[in-house]
């Protein structure tokens, strides 16, 4: 797998064990000198982050390549307000419903969606996930259109409180980064290998005795799945969730951050989130048309640096 | 002569109105091998496909080692000892020789629904790919990238990709296809050395290949099976010289 880890393990180990310290000692840095806006604007990024990292088991190391994602991230936020609404604010009920949720989802769209192939593919998850965008819309009880703000933020015990803008960055941040250490297993792992084999030469991998289809439903429910804990993490991070949240540019943005971070590398989701909505950030300070920027760089990266950056990283280090 | 190992009764396929194969019958006898032979657009491959399971039959039974398998999947009729190759190199080109091989082997030992344990400690996984590397005459060839191998040792890999799967029935599309006498001879060779472990339906251009290796020969053309016999007989035939050896020797 020359194309997943060029970088050398122990480099990239330290490389990760570096941010991650980073990551840690930000909000020391960062409450005294009253950067509260960005400690939630960092915790929105991992947030994100966590969402196309699911994607990119999905749409990178699965090559399928689905246009719905921000349904099961939809899907994860919704099943979180709606329990608040109904007076259940445990995180330890929530959360773990979100996911389910989301990944008995993925799994019912998944089961139609993977007989077909490559633009069908495409058009297929666009349309599920459109059809559970007007479920959302529906849900008159639920604010309809309107959305539905949250109370409070979920209760997670052992005398946390999420409500403090540096304890949720942090709970934030144990999730992203048990989420990628389990990617990183996985991916390392027999289903890993048989995943990324299916997405190179699916015909081959059944004319050697894989199942192919029940893998990739798999790992299409495992993606819906990790997206719902990221929708979870996103409704109390709004407070707030209306049906945006599933419409489709949203599927668009986990997809440019996929594409920009790096299809299919570890790091792709996570680098892609921080570069999309930071530049997003930056440029918007200057100009209502940011959309405009994003799509210059990303027409940049799409030319000069193909893999993405992640990609641009491990040949630069490798070079 | 034993039941046949894989039988084939009156199978039929149409793609749109073109009838690629027409009520083909055909027995194959455990431990020969049995060549497929027949003129360009005569309905070889599409016969594979139906017999691996690729394609669906129109019409028309599959039995495989006693049972009928027309109903069952490609995965699963490799899971029952019938595997295939390919006539275009179909490999895993990112992927180093060894974890191809591996990949085949992996298949066929346990679920693979494993997200922790790393594969790289599976040392029995490895262990059976370098042997299966090693008689399809990759042995040293571990790390390479199948994607750089020369292509003798691409068609090596793709035999061995079928090999590993621990087939009984081996169907074996062109293998000698673009090759030039070097690897032609050893992979003859490597054929002549399945003989005495498995069934092999081999469909090959290379006459001199098919005479030296076939214990029968059935003779493909206009997706209808015209003769069926041990090489001699083939060589005698007199429609089989009509309708394909002159024309090829005359080529």
């Amino acid at each position: 797998m020359t194309r997943s880890e060029p970088l050398s393990t122990t480099m990239q180990r330290w490389i990760s064990l570096a941010v991650l310290a980073a990551a840690i000692a930000f909000p020391l840095v960062a409450r005294p000198l009253e950067w509260d806006f960005y400690i939630g604007f960092a915790s929105r990024i991992m947030i994100y982050a966590l969402a196309a990292t699911s994607l990119n088991l999905v749409l990178g190391y699965g090559g399928m390549v689905s246009f719905g994602h921000a349904a099961f991230v939809g899907a994860g936020a919704y099943t979180v307000a709606i329990l608040m609404a109904e007076g259940v604010a445990s995180a330890w009920i929530a959360w773990p419903l979100a996911v389910l949720l989301a990944g008995a989802l993925a799994a019912a769209i998944g089961a139609v969606c993977l007989r077909t192939r490559g633009v069908y593919f495409i058009m297929i998850t666009l349309a599920f996930a459109q059809m559970i965008y007007y479920v959302a819309v529906g849900m008159r009880a639920y604010g309809g259109e309107e959305g539905l703000n949250l109370a409070t933020r979920s209760a997670v015990g052992f005398g946390l409180d999420l409500k403090n803008d540096v304890t949720f960055y942090y709970v934030v941040l144990t999730i992203l980064a048990a989420a990628l250490f389990a990617l990183r297993r996985a991916m390392g792992a027999r289903f890993g290998r048989v995943v990324v084999a299916i997405r190179e030469n699916e015909t081959r991998m059944e004319a050697i005795g894989f199942p192919t289809y029940r893998y990739k439903l798999v790992c299409f429910a495992l993606g819906g799945a990790v997206a719902g804990l990221a929708g979870a993490l996103l409704a109390n991070h709004n407070s707030y969730v209306n049906p945006n949240l599933l419409y489709w540019p949203q599927s668009g943005s986990l997809m440019i951050m996929v594409i920009l971070g790096g299809v299919g590398y570890l790091y792709g989701g996570l680098f892609g989130a921080v570069a999309l909505l930071v530049l997003e950030e930056l440029i918007s300070g200057y100009t209502i048309h940011w959309q405009l920027g994003v799509g210059a760089v990303l027409l940049a990266i799409v030319l000069f640096a193909p893999q993405g950056l992640a990609g641009l990283l491990a040949r630069h280090r490798d070079g | 002569m034993a039941e046949p190992t894989l039988r084939v009764d009156s199978l039929s396929k149409h793609f749109g109105g073109v009838v690629a194969l027409d009520a083909v019958t055909l027995e194959v006898h455990a431990g020969e091998i049995h060549a497929l032979i027949g003129p360009n657009g005569a309905g070889k491959t599409t016969l594979v496909h139906l017999l691996s399971g690729a394609l669906a039959p129109d019409t028309g039974r599959v039995h495989f080692d006693g049972a009928d398998v027309t109903a069952r999947k490609f995965h699963e009729r490799v899971a029952l000892g019938l595997a295939r190759s390919y006539q275009v190199t179909s490999v895993f080109r990112a992927f180093s020789a060894l974890d191809n091989v591996a990949l085949a082997v992996q298949a066929r030992s346990g679920s693979s629904l494993r997200f922790w344990a790393p594969l790289a400690t599976e040392r029995a996984l490895f262990d059976e790919a370098r042997a299966v590397l090693a008689e399809i005459g990759l042995a040293g060839r571990d790390g390479v990238p199948a994607g750089h191998l020369a292509h003798g040792e691409q068609r090596a890999l793709e035999v061995g990709l079928a090999l590993a799967t621990r087939p009984k029935v081996l169907l074996l599309d062109e293998p000698m296809a673009g090759m030039g006498p070097e690897d032609s001879e050893r992979m003859i060779a490597l054929i002549d050395g399945l003989k005495a472990r498995l069934t092999v339906l081999l469909i090959e251009h290379d006459m001199d290949a098919v005479f030296r290796l076939a214990d029968r020969i059935s003779v493909l053309v206009n997706g209808r099976v015209i003769a069926t016999g041990p090489p001699d007989e083939i060589r005698a035939n007199d429609e089989v010289r009509r309708a394909y050896l002159g024309e090829e020797q005359q080529a």
